[in-house]
């Protein structure tokens, strides 16, 4: 099949961008959307021409690495799957697909398709964890946890880090992944020591990195490639508000004898 | 070189107590002044680098992913063993120990695999506290499944996504110290060799993939967690990334390599569905309990699957071993549908591929049933393919999966060259010719979270170690070599890809040097690679320069150090006139094509020293003794 | 007190007071379409609940208050979360599929201009008179027949109300979300909810001007 793609290119972080287009005749509905970027890439380098820039590790879906918005859906237009996981059958023959870079002021564009994510990083070492030192853990067994309780958290927890989300939102907004550490944590009983600090500082930091608010505009949600439920927004906003009428003053840190 | 493994002597179940209490402690006002360097940050490198910052190290975790969190280990499914017998069905240290010996086709070390199976029940208590989401009995107690053929139920999971699961709970544990101070990630950051000064490794040369710079960076110990090299064949189940430059580079400043050959293949994994393919999509095994494997009886059969009568079906795992039919373990599985394909048997495009067919438990079960057990493997399928496996037969074939090669450490975890420790995939690991499912986990976490901390303090201690700087004539030396090999690749300017060549090279090694390997094939081999080695240094086409954010030059200097390890991987595959585990000569099996194991002369760890450019390596041999199990041979009759 | 300030320096902070002074804002118009529709029982009603009104300074200063800091509150928040949002994402997509995002989301920010600008002109209008034809303290139920008579002013009330019921469509199920209920049985209900209230408040308003312009009541 023919494909015709028009791609966002963007030599460095500073520099200007432009899209170009790129006619693949040789298509097949069998490649995943990245193949078909490997094969244009291919005739590029052999005609000399800078190959297209764009992360990608894992190809099934769970590094979180690909990143790219396909005709203005995040990973394009398969529901639930990445971009890795975009087969052409999914496009018809003589198409033309607009492949864009994540867009948003906390991910600055490296080259290309390529953005810096580091922020939702910096999100999580704010306070996504638990603070366990390692060996100072109970029995596994020694704290039952609901079938429930855990399988939600998993659902919360399956989060690949991809910033779809952020992408898909209007605002840039980076709510769907905060909440979706929060509530995998705060789900658990190993994460209720520190919910209301975690709450407090993930989100501390989320809007210090400079992300839109959240309007609950809905479309996080639909662009999720794991389709993390909207709820969740709903539970961080509820333990940010507890969390706030909370806060204390930290305690002294105990005496140094 | 002489190997010393460092074992320790004493009783099994004491050997690991009584070291750890031989080893020295750093005081922990000193721990501060010594910078470790950790490279990798996946299962093993991340809780590593948590852990030695908890102590009070200064340490620098470098990735050449964008985030730590996209480490291949995010993509292993299955799950995780653990000694913790909850299922209360037999399972002990002993057990676990016995069967990852037993599995390993009795070529690794017994006190190592012991202390495996000791610290994995640590593990799961860790994970469980960072808030790992394991699946879950109704009654609130961890839930388990039985994996990869073992006979108790000691494997513990989060859905299809254990991997990812432990991974980010290291990567929490990671950015809490990240916070504290005491870790500084550096992401895409990749290390492009090491630097040893006076014996002992003290740095490494980096480049950063953004802006192309060139670093060197000093420390009192560097830690390689860089996982397998499973893509020296192009195509496997292995993220695009995975490669064996850190490993190798090591290797060629000095630490002995220890049974490259050794790799593992997956019998069931989704077809090659064009020469366009750049990786492979692994399926769970869990689907040969109720898929059944067939390939037509003639050769050229084109006729679609569901007009092929029964008659002229060959169900081949089942006529061949009728005992254990389509359960047959990995290796042989994988083997016989290499066989069939050989003969022309095979289905699907290119004829690299067989049946996997579901419509008879479809027709005993009933579609509902089916659904319940393989839904979410079915919808993967069919995402790829485009196939209904209701309808259709699935079509499955063997794939590379996972190397149990790799640099060859001591009982501590440190490699032949002091100060550098080995951990997880890279090192020849725990699980000697073949990798039981589920422990590659426990392996990678029990080195990080478990084993490192504390014999790296040993080390430190002991060892009197001079302030290194970075401006060491010793690192300009290395960077010098660096940046020279990176102004050799840009300069070629020929007219193949870098895929182009990698490629070449994963279709010779397939060939040569994969699920069944012979001698005259092993040395066909041995010729091509340096051949294809010399045309990519004179044809290979990297463009752009080294200055800037560059893809192809990243991939460049990966398939160049696998063009040259291949070739150990082939040589090393040559010696080792067995078949064991996943590597099997064809030259060595019994009248029904059993593997033939050779104990008398091959009981032992097979070291390669690197000599130098154009000399062959030297081979080293640690002899493994067995005094707890008692060598036998399998059999799936 | 500085809790409450950070409290409000943060995004989800400032949507909670969104949604809290919304309520006010939303409780005080449903109190006062049920004012307003006593004109249907002709001048007397109505007059007589404009004087008991005015009879109770305190309470009318009360409420003035409280809907005057709710109104800059949420004004305030509106204007920065606007401005934030639109600063977090510079460069914009070439192409861009929407797939939940409802029209009345997308009319917030326009719509509460409309709603801003026609509590401004409504007071000049009925409560000062300032912009009034022929205004009478006393007369509430002339004031409102002959206001709402001009042609373009009733138009400017019912494109008031269109915005206003847009604004509480999306507003009401927003704000369940902004203030943390999140069970499934809420998911399912607040849709609907929404979509109530906002018919019933804004209806309960535009039926007024409506009635006049087409001469129902005289
Ligand atoms: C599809 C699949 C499924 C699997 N399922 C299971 C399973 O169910 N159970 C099981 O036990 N095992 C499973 N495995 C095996 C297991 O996942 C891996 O062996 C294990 O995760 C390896 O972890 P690691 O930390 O050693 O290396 P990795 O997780 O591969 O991490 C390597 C790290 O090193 C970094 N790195 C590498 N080279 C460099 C360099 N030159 N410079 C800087 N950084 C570098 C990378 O960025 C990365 O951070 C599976 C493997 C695959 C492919
Ligand atoms: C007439 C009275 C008003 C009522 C009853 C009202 C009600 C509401 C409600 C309930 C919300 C949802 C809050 C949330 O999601 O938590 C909201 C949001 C909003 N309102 Fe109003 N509002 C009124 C007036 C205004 C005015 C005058 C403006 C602007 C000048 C305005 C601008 C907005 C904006 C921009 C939002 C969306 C904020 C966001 O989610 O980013 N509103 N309003
Ligand atoms: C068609 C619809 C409406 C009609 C007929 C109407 C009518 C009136 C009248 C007659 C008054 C003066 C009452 C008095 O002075 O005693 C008044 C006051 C007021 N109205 Fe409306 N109104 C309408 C819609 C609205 C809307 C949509 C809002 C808010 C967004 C609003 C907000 C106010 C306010 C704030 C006052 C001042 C109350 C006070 O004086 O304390 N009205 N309205
Ligand atoms: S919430 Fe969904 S879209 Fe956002 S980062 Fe996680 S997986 Fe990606
Ligand atoms: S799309 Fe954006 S506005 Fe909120 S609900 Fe999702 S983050
Ligand atoms: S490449 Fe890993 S998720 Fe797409």
């Amino acid at each position: 099949m023919k494909l015709t793609l028009k791609v966002w290119r963007q030599a460095g972080p500073h520099a200007q961008g432009r899209f170009e287009t790129y006619e693949e005749p040789e298509a097949s509905p069998d490649m995943s959307f990245l193949e078909l970027l490997d094969v244009v890439n291919e005739r590029l380098i052999r005609r000399g021409q800078p190959p297209i820039a764009f992360d990608h590790d894992c190809r099934e879906g769970i590094c979180g690495s690909c990143a790219m918005v396909i005709n203005g859906m995040p990973h394009g237009p398969v529901r639930g799957a990445t971009a890795c996981q975009l087969h052409l059958r999914h496009f018809a023959d003589g198409d033309t697909v607009v492949v864009e870079p994540w867009r948003a002021r906390p991910f600055p564009v490296i080259r290309d398709l390529v953005a810096d994510r580091g922020a939702l990083d910096r999100i999580v070492q704010a306070g996504g964890y638990v603070s366990v030192g390692t060996g100072s853990a109970p029995d596994a067994n020694a704290i039952p946890i609901p079938k429930d309780a855990a399988e939600q958290a998993m659902d919360a927890a399956a989060c690949i880090g991809c910033g779809a989300c952020v992408a898909a939102c209007p605002n840039a907004s980076a709510m769907l992944f905060t909440a979706a550490k929060v509530t995998h944590l705060g789900l658990l009983p190993q994460g209720q020591p520190e919910r209301t600090r975690r709450a407090l500082a993930m989100v501390r930091r989320m809007d210090l990195e400079a992300f839109g608010g959240c309007t609950n505009y809905g479309e996080c949600h639909e662009a999720c490639p794991k389709e993390i439920p909207l709820e969740t927004i709903a539970r961080l906003n509820r333990d940010y508000l507890a969390a706030s009428l909370a806060e204390r003053e930290p305690a002294g840190r105990g005496g140094t004898g | 070189m002489e190997l010393n493994a460092q074992l320790p002597g004493g009783p099994l179940e004491s050997k690991w107590d009584h070291h750890k209490f031989g080893l020295k402690l750093v005081n922990p006002a000193n721990r501060r002044k010594h910078r470790i360097l950790v490279v990798g940050s996946g299962l093993a490198g991340a809780s590593a680098a948590a852990t030695l910052g908890e102590q009070g190290y200064e340490v620098l975790c470098f990735t050449f992913h964008d985030s730590p969190r996209r480490a291949h280990s995010i993509a292993a499914q299955g799950g995780i063993n653990a000694a913790k017998n909850y299922q209360n069905d037999g399972d002990s240290v002993f057990r676990l120990f016995y069967d990852t010996i037993k599995g390993g086709d009795f070529r690794s070390r017994e006190a190592n695999v012991y202390r495996l199976a000791q610290v994995s029940v640590n593990i799961i208590d860790q994970c469980v506290a960072q808030g790992v989401p394991f699946a879950r009995e109704y009654g609130g107690v961890l839930a388990n499944r039985s994996f990869g053929g073992a006979q108790v139920s000691r494997t513990f999971y989060a859905r299809g996504q254990t991997g990812q699961q432990l991974l980010l709970g290291a990567y929490s544990a990671l950015a809490r110290q990240v916070e504290r101070g005491t870790v500084r990630v550096l992401p895409r950051t990749e290390m492009l060799d090491l630097v040893v000064v006076n014996g002992r490794a003290r740095g490494i040369i980096t480049r950063h993939l953004v802006t192309g710079a060139i670093e060197r960076w000093a420390g009192d110990a560097v830690v390689l967690a860089t996982g397998g090299y499973g893509n020296v064949f192009y195509l496997s189940t292995n993220a695009k990334g995975c490669n064996v430059t850190a490993t190798f580079r090591a290797y060629r400043r000095g630490a002995a390599f220890g049974n490259p050959c050794f790799t593992q293949i997956h019998p069931t994994c989704i077809p090659v569905s064009g020469e366009h393919q750049s990786k492979l999509t692994l399926m769970s095994e869990s689907l040969r309990n109720d898929g059944r494997v067939w390939v037509p009886r003639t050769a050229g059969d084109g006729r679609p699957p569901g007009e092929v009568p029964e008659a002229e079906r060959d169900y081949y795992l089942e006529r061949k071993y009728p005992s254990f039919g389509n359960l047959a373990p990995r290796d042989i599985a994988s083997r016989s549908a290499k066989e069939v394909c050989d003969e022309g048997r095979g289905v699907g495009p290119g004829g690299l591929g067989v049946y996997l067919d579901f419509s008879d438990a479809i027709r005993r079960l009933g579609e509902p049933t089916i659904r319940d057990r393989y839904g979410n493997l079915f919808e993967m399928y069919e995402r790829i393919t485009g196939e209904n496996p209701y309808r259709v037969p699935m079509r499955i074939y063997p794939a590379v999966h996972y190397t149990m090669g790799g640099l060859w450490v001591d009982y501590n975890l440190m490699s032949t060259i002091p100060g550098l420790h080995v951990l997880g995939e890279a090192n020849f690991s725990d699980h000697g010719a073949n990798r039981l499912g589920a422990s590659a986990l426990m392996q990678g976490l029990a080195d990080g979270y478990f084993v490192i901390p504390y014999t790296l303090g040993d080390y430190l201690a002991r060892s009197p170690l001079e302030p290194v700087s970075p401006d060491h004539p010793a690192f300009a030396e290395v960077e010098a070599e660096v940046a020279e090999r990176t102004r050799r690749l840009l300069a070629v300017q020929g007219t193949r890809t870098v895929d182009d060549f990698h490629r070449e090279l994963g279709r010779i090694m397939w060939e040569h040097c994969g699920m069944a390997r012979r001698a005259e094939g092993l040395r066909t081999a041995l010729q091509a690679i340096p051949a294809l080695r010399q045309a990519f240094w004179e044809d290979v086409r990297v463009l752009g320069t080294g200055e800037e954010f560059n893809q192809s030059l990243e991939k460049a200097g990966r398939v160049a150090d696998f063009l040259e390890f291949a070739e150990l991987m082939c040589r090393d595959a040559l010696h080792r006139e067995e078949s064991c585990g996943g590597h099997f000569r064809v030259e060595h099996q019994t009248a029904d094509g059993e593997a033939r194991r050779d104990d008398d002369r091959f009981t032992y760890v097979a070291a390669w020293e690197y000599a130098g450019p154009d000399r062959a390596p030297v081979l080293h041999k640690e002899p493994l003794t067995f005094e707890h199990v008692h060598l036998s041979t399998r059999s799936y009759k | 007190m500085n809790w409450l300030l950070g409290f409000y320096r943060s995004t989800i902070g400032k949507k909670v007071v969104m949604a809290v002074t919304g309520l006010v804002l939303l409780g005080y118009l449903v109190v006062h379409a049920l004012g307003n529709l006593l004109i249907f029982r002709g001048p007397e009603a109505i007059n007589r609940y404009a004087e008991f009104l005015k009879a109770n300074p305190p309470l009318v200063w009360g409420v003035r208050l409280a809907l005057l800091a709710a109104l800059a509150l949420h004004v305030h928040a509106a204007w920065v979360l606007t401005r934030r949002n639109r600063a977090a994402r510079p460069v914009g997509y070439e192409r861009l599929a929407r797939h939940s995002t409802t029209v009345s989301a997308l009319s917030l920010r326009i719509g509460g201009v409309v709603l801003f600008l026609f509590i401004v002109f409504h007071l000049l209008h009925l409560t000062t008179g300032t912009v009034h034809p022929a205004f009478s303290p006393i007369d509430v139920y002339g004031n409102v027949m002959i206001g709402l008579s001009v042609p373009w002013v009733a138009g400017f009330y019912v494109v008031a109300m269109a915005a206003l019921a847009l604004h509480l469509h999306h507003g009401v199920w927003s704000l369940v979300q902004t203030l943390g209920f999140s069970h499934p049985h809420v998911e399912a209900a607040r849709r609907w909810f929404g979509t109530l209230v906002a018919v019933l408040v804004a209806g309960g308003f535009v039926v007024i001007p409506l009635a006049v312009v087409l001469g129902l009541i005289r």
